[in-house]
C-alpha cells in the first residue's frame, strides 16, 4: 500500500525523529511511504487562534498536496482532527463566501493535480480527502489491521491520550492496544488520563498561568505512575508536558508513540542514518536519558533496515548519542 | 449582591491571580471533582443517553428555528390562564418593567428564587436603586448576597466558599438582613442549613411579591417550570400574592411532551441526581394571585442570527461544562467576569453583550455590573451602569482602550467597551480540550463556537504580525525549509529562558532542542532514508 506521510510542521521542524520512526515502522509493515515535498502545515494554529483566512489558505494547500493519495498518515492526533473536524467547516465558510478554491502553488509544486481541466472545489477536495486522512494508530489498527507491529521496548511506559485523539478522533484504546503488544514494554495506567495537559496551542502562552497549573497536575500524575517514559500520539502535548517534566528535573522522558512502535530488539528505530541529525548540544541535565534506553534507541553507526549509516553530515558534528534525547 | 464585573481586566490576568489562591483551588478541586463524578455515574446508568442528548438538541434547535411562532403561542396561552406577558428588549427595559410592577403593589421588598436571567440583567441592583430590596432565598445565593460577593458557578454560586467562611458570613451578616444567626453557630452543614432555614422562613411568610426565573416554558399550555433542590422555590412560587417571572426567550419548549426529555437530561447533568427534589410547574395566575411573565431578549435575537454561535441558546444551564472544565476548575467563576462563567460563559457572554465582533454593543447588552470582580466591590456607578446610564466620565478609561465605544457613549448607553477587553479574551479562556462538548446535555459544540468567536475577536497587533509572518513562511515549502535551516544553524544560541512573550513558555517549561536537520532535509539528503 502506498501512503503519503503528513509529517506536520511541528514534527518536521522540531521532531524529525518521529517522522523517521513513522517511515521505519510503515516500511516494516510493508507500506510504500511517500513524502510529498510540497506539504507545509494543516493550518490548525491559525484557525484555532482566530485567523481563519490564513488557516484556510493552508488547508487548501494541504488538500491540493494530498489529493492524489489513497491514504494520508500523520503522527499527530490533533492535526488529523483538524482535517476531519475543521476542514469541512472551513470549506462551508469558503463556499458561502463564494471564493474560488485554488492555492496554485501546491498544484504546481506537487504536480499531482496537473492535467485536470476543471479543478474540483475546495469542498469537493475536502469531502474526498477527509476519509483518507488517518492518525498513525488509526491507520495501523483500522486500515492495516495490525496491533502487533513487531516492536520491542523494554521499559515502563505510561500513555497520555491527548484531547484531540481522545475526544476529537475518538481513538479509544487503539494506541494502548498497540503498546500492549510491544515486547518488554510494561504499560502502566495514567491517573486522570483523560484530562487536558494544558497545552492547547497558543493557549499555552495566552493563558500561561492556567496552562502551567494544568500541566503541574498532569506531570504529578505522570510521576505517580513510576513510569520511565511518557508516551503520546502528539508531540505538541509532549513538548509541553516534557518541557515541564524537564524543568522539574523529573527524570522522565517523553516519546511519541511512533518512536516506541518503531523500536526493535536490534535497536534501530528510524530509517535514518544518524549523521547530521545527531545532537551536538550535550544532553541537558534536565532530560536524563537512562542508559539502557539510550542504547536501545540509539543506532550510532548501526544498520538500519533501509541502508547503512552512510549519510555525509552537511555540517561537522559528533556522532549520535541517543536519538530520543536529541530532539527534545 | 453589589459587586461588579465592570472594568475587569482580561481573563489571563484574572486567571493568574485565581490560580495562586490556594483556598480557592482547594475548594474548587474538591467541589468540581465531586459533582463531576456524580454526573458521570448518573449519566452512565441511562441506556441511550446519546439518543436523549440528540433529542434535547433537536427539540431546542427546532424551537429556536420557530421561536417567533412559539413565543406568540406562549403569550396567548399565558394570557388565557390569567397571566400578563411583558416583552423586554434589553436589561434596562426588563428592570424597568419589574420595578414598576413591584411599585404598583406598594411593596418595598421581594423574595427571589435563584435565577440566572435576573442576575444577567442586574435586577437586584436596579431594584435597590428604586428602593426595593430583593432577598435571595436559595442557600448559596443567600451566602453570596450576605457576603457582598459575586456568584462563581451557575448551580453552586458559592462554590468558592467553604464551611468556615460561610459560618463567618452568617454570623456577621445575617442580622443586617433579618433574623440573626444563632450565637452558637458551628460550621456543620446541618447547623448552617438550619440557620438559613430559620432566617428565610420569616422572609417567606412576610413578603408579598416574588421574583423568579424559569428553567422551561411550555408554549402549548403557557406553563412555566422551575427545578430546584431546597424547596425555597416552591415557597416563593406559591406564598406571595404577586409573582413576577423573568425568563429568556430561548427557554421555550413547544409541548409538555418535550419536557420529558429535559427532566431526564437536566438533573443528571446538573446536580448528578436521577430527579431533582422539587419540580414546580404553574400555568398563569392561581386564585387571588397575580402573575407576570417578562420575556427577555437582551441580545438573544442577535445571537440567534449567528449561524455558528446560536447553538449557545440551546443551553439549559446545567453547569456540567463548568464542572468538567480544567480551566474553570483552576480559576473559578469570577475570572470570567460574568454571571455565566466557565465554557458556556466564554461563548455566551461576548455574544450576549454584543462584544463578540470587537465592536460596541447595540443598545441594551448585558450589563457588566451584573456580577463582581474577584474580591472587588461595586463602585457607586455600577448601578447606573446596569441601568444603562453610565456617566461619560466613567468610560474615559475604557475609551482609551477601545475607540469603538465612542458611538456607544454618544448614544448614552453603557459602552460595551467597559468589558471589551475581558470579553475579547473569553474565547481564548480554553485549551479546546473538548470536555465541555462531551458532557453538554444539548450537545453544544463549545470548542467550535470558541474558535468561531476567536476569528471575530480583535487581535493584538504583535500577534497579528507574528501570525501573518508564520502564514507567509508556511505558504511555501521552500520558505519553510529555509526557516528550518536557519533555526538549525542558530540552535546553539537559543537560551534556556526566552525573553519577551516567549517567556510565557519558558517560565515554566524547557524548550525542546532544535534539531540540526529538519525532517524534509533528512528526506532529501537520504532519499527517504534509502541512501
Ligand atoms: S453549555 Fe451545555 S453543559 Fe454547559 S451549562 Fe449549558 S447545557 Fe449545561
Amino acid at each position: 500500500m502506498r501512503v503519503a506521510l503528513f509529517i506536520t510542521c511541528v514534527n518536521d521542524t522540531l521532531f524529525p525523529g518521529t517522522g523517521r520512526a513513522v517511515v521505519t515502522l510503515l516500511r516494516r509493515l510493508g507500506c510504500e511511504v511517500d513524502f510529498p515535498r510540497a506539504q507545509t502545515c494543516c493550518g490548525q494554529m491559525h484557525v484555532n487562534t482566530g485567523y481563519p483566512r490564513e488557516g484556510t489558505r493552508l488547508a487548501r494547500h494541504f488538500a491540493d498536496v494530498f489529493a492524489g493519495y489513497d491514504a494520508v498518515v500523520t503522527p499527530s492526533g490533533s492535526c488529523a482532527a483538524m482535517v476531519r473536524e475543521q476542514y469541512p467547516r472551513l470549506a462551508r465558510t469558503a463556499a458561502a463566501a463564494g471564493r474560488p478554491a485554488s492555492s496554485g502553488t501546491a498544484r504546481d509544486a506537487g504536480g499531482r493535480a496537473a492535467g485536470r481541466t476543471a479543478p474540483p472545489s475546495f469542498a469537493e477536495e475536502v469531502a474526498a480527502l477527509v476519509p483518507k486522512v488517518h492518525d498513525l494508530s488509526e491507520f495501523l489498527v483500522d486500515v492495516l489491521g495490525v496491533t502487533d507491529v513487531g516492536a520491542c521496548f523494554p521499559h515502563r511506559v505510561t500513555y497520555h491520550p491527548t484531547c484531540h485523539s481522545l475526544r476529537g478522533l475518538r481513538l479509544g484504546d487503539r494506541p494502548t492496544r498497540l503498546l500492549e503488544q510491544v515486547r518488554g514494554l510494561e504499560l502502566v495506567p495514567l491517573p486522570g488520563a483523560e484530562e487536558c495537559c494544558g497545552f492547547g496551542g497558543t493557549f499555552a502562552v495566552k493563558n500561561p498561568a492556567v496552562s502551567a497549573a494544568m500541566c503541574a497536575d498532569k506531570a504529578h500524575n505522570v510521576m505517580a505512575t513510576g513510569a520511565e517514559v511518557l508516551c503520546a500520539a502528539d508531540n505538541s502535548c509532549l513538548m509541553h508536558i516534557g518541557g515541564a517534566l524537564g524543568r522539574q528535573r523529573a527524570g522522565i522522558r517523553v516519546m511519541h508513540l511512533a518512536e516506541i512502535l518503531a523500536a526493535t530488539e536490534s535497536g534501530e528505530t528510524a530509517a535514518a542514518p544518524a549523521g547530521p541529525a545527531a545532537r551536538t548540544r550535550t544532553a541537558p541535565a534536565t532530560r536524563p536519558l537512562s542508559a539502557p534506553a539510550a542504547r536501545t534507541l540509539a543506532a550510532p553507526g548501526g544498520a538500519t533496515p533501509a541502508g547503512p549509516a552512510a549519510g555525509t553530515p552537511p555540517e561537522p558534528g559528533p556522532a549520535a548519542h541517543g536519538r530520543t534525547g536529541e530532539e527534545r | 449582591m453589589s459587586a461588579t464585573f465592570l472594568g475587569m481586566p482580561a481573563f489571563p490576568r484574572n486567571a493568574a491571580r485565581a490560580v495562586g489562591d490556594s483556598q480557592l483551588r482547594f475548594n474548587l478541586r474538591k467541589a468540581t471533582r465531586t459533582i463531576r463524578g456524580r454526573r458521570a455515574a448518573m449519566v452512565g446508568e441511562v441506556p441511550g443517553w446519546e439518543e436523549l442528548r440528540a433529542a434535547g438538541r433537536q427539540i431546542k434547535d427546532h424551537t429556536l428555528r420557530h421561536l417567533d411562532r412559539y413565543l406568540l403561542q406562549l403569550e396567548e396561552a399565558v394570557a388565557r390562564a390569567g397571566g400578563r406577558v411583558h416583552w423586554a428588549a434589553d436589561a434596562d427595559e426588563a428592570n424597568r418593567i419589574v420595578a414598576g410592577l413591584v411599585e404598583a403593589t406598594g411593596e418595598t421588598s421581594v423574595v427571589k428564587v435563584k435565577s440566572m436571567a435576573t442576575q444577567e440583567i442586574g435586577l437586584n441592583e436596579a431594584l435597590a436603586a428604586r428602593g426595593i430590596t430583593a432577598y435571595e432565598t436559595d442557600l448559596a445565593e443567600l451566602i453570596v448576597q450576605l457576603g457582598d460577593d459575586l456568584p462563581s458557578h451557575i448551580l453552586v454560586p458559592a462554590i468558592h466558599r467553604n464551611r468556615a467562611e460561610i459560618r463567618e458570613i452568617f454570623r456577621e451578616k445575617m442580622a443586617e438582613w433579618g433574623r440573626p444567626a444563632p450565637e452558637d453557630l458551628t460550621d456543620e452543614p446541618r447547623a448552617l442549613a438550619e440557620a438559613a432555614r430559620l432566617h428565610l422562613r420569616e422572609r417567606f411568610l412576610s413578603t408579598k411579591v416574588a421574583v423568579s426565573g424559569a428553567n422551561f416554558m411550555i408554549a402549548e399550555t403557557g406553563t412555566l417550570v422551575v427545578l430546584e433542590s431546597e424547596g425555597n422555590g416552591r415557597m416563593c412560587l406559591t406564598l406571595p400574592e404577586t409573582l413576577i417571572s423573568v425568563v429568556g426567550i430561548e427557554k421555550l419548549l413547544p409541548t409538555w411532551q418535550d419536557l420529558e426529555v429535559f427532566l431526564q437530561l437536566l438533573p443528571r447533568s446538573s446536580t448528578g441526581e436521577r430527579m431533582n427534589p422539587y419540580t414546580s410547574t404553574w400555568t398563569g395566575a392561581s386564585e387571588g394571585q397575580e402573575f407576570h411573565l417578562v420575556l427577555l431578549d437582551n441580545g438573544r435575537t442577535r445571537v440567534l442570527a449567528d449561524e455558528v454561535g446560536r447553538q449557545a441558546l440551546r443551553c439549559i444551564r446545567c453547569s456540567a461544562c463548568l464542572n468538567v472544565c480544567p480551566v474553570y476548575e483552576r480559576v473559578g467563576g469570577h475570572a470570567y467576569g460574568s454571571v455565566y462563567p466557565g465554557p458556556i460563559g466564554a461563548i455566551l457572554t461576548p455574544q450576549l453583550r454584543g462584544t463578540d465582533s470587537g465592536a460596541s454593543a447595540p443598545p441594551g447588552g448585558m450589563p457588566a455590573s451584573a456580577a463582581p470582580a474577584p474580591g472587588g466591590r461595586m463602585p457607586a456607578s455600577a448601578t447606573a451602569v446596569s441601568r444603562g446610564r453610565m456617566p461619560a466620565s466613567a468610560t474615559a478609561v475604557s475609551r482609551g482602550r477601545m475607540p469603538a465605544s465612542a458611538t456607544a457613549v454618544s448614544r448614552g448607553r453603557m459602552p460595551a467597551s467597559a468589558t471589551a477587553e475581558l470579553d475579547a479574551s473569553l474565547p481564548y479562556a480554553s485549551s479546546l480540550c473538548g470536555a465541555c462538548y462531551e458532557v453538554c446535555p444539548v450537545a453544544i459544540d463549545i470548542p467550535e463556537v470558541l474558535v468561531h468567536l476567536r476569528a471575530k475577536a480583535p487581535h493584538p497587533r504583535a500577534e497579528r504580525l507574528a501570525m501573518r509572518a508564520a502564514g507567509w513562511v508556511l505558504d511555501r515549502p521552500v520558505r519553510l525549509a529555509r526557516a528550518q535551516r536557519l533555526s538549525g544553524r542558530l540552535r546553539r544560541f537559543v537560551p534556556r529562558r526566552l525573553p519577551g512573550p516567549a517567556a510565557a513558555w519558558t517560565d515554566t517549561r524547557d524548550i525542546p532542542d532544535i534539531p540540526a536537520e529538519s525532517f524534509r532535509d533528512w528526506w532529501d539528503r537520504t532519499d527517504g532514508g534509502t541512501r
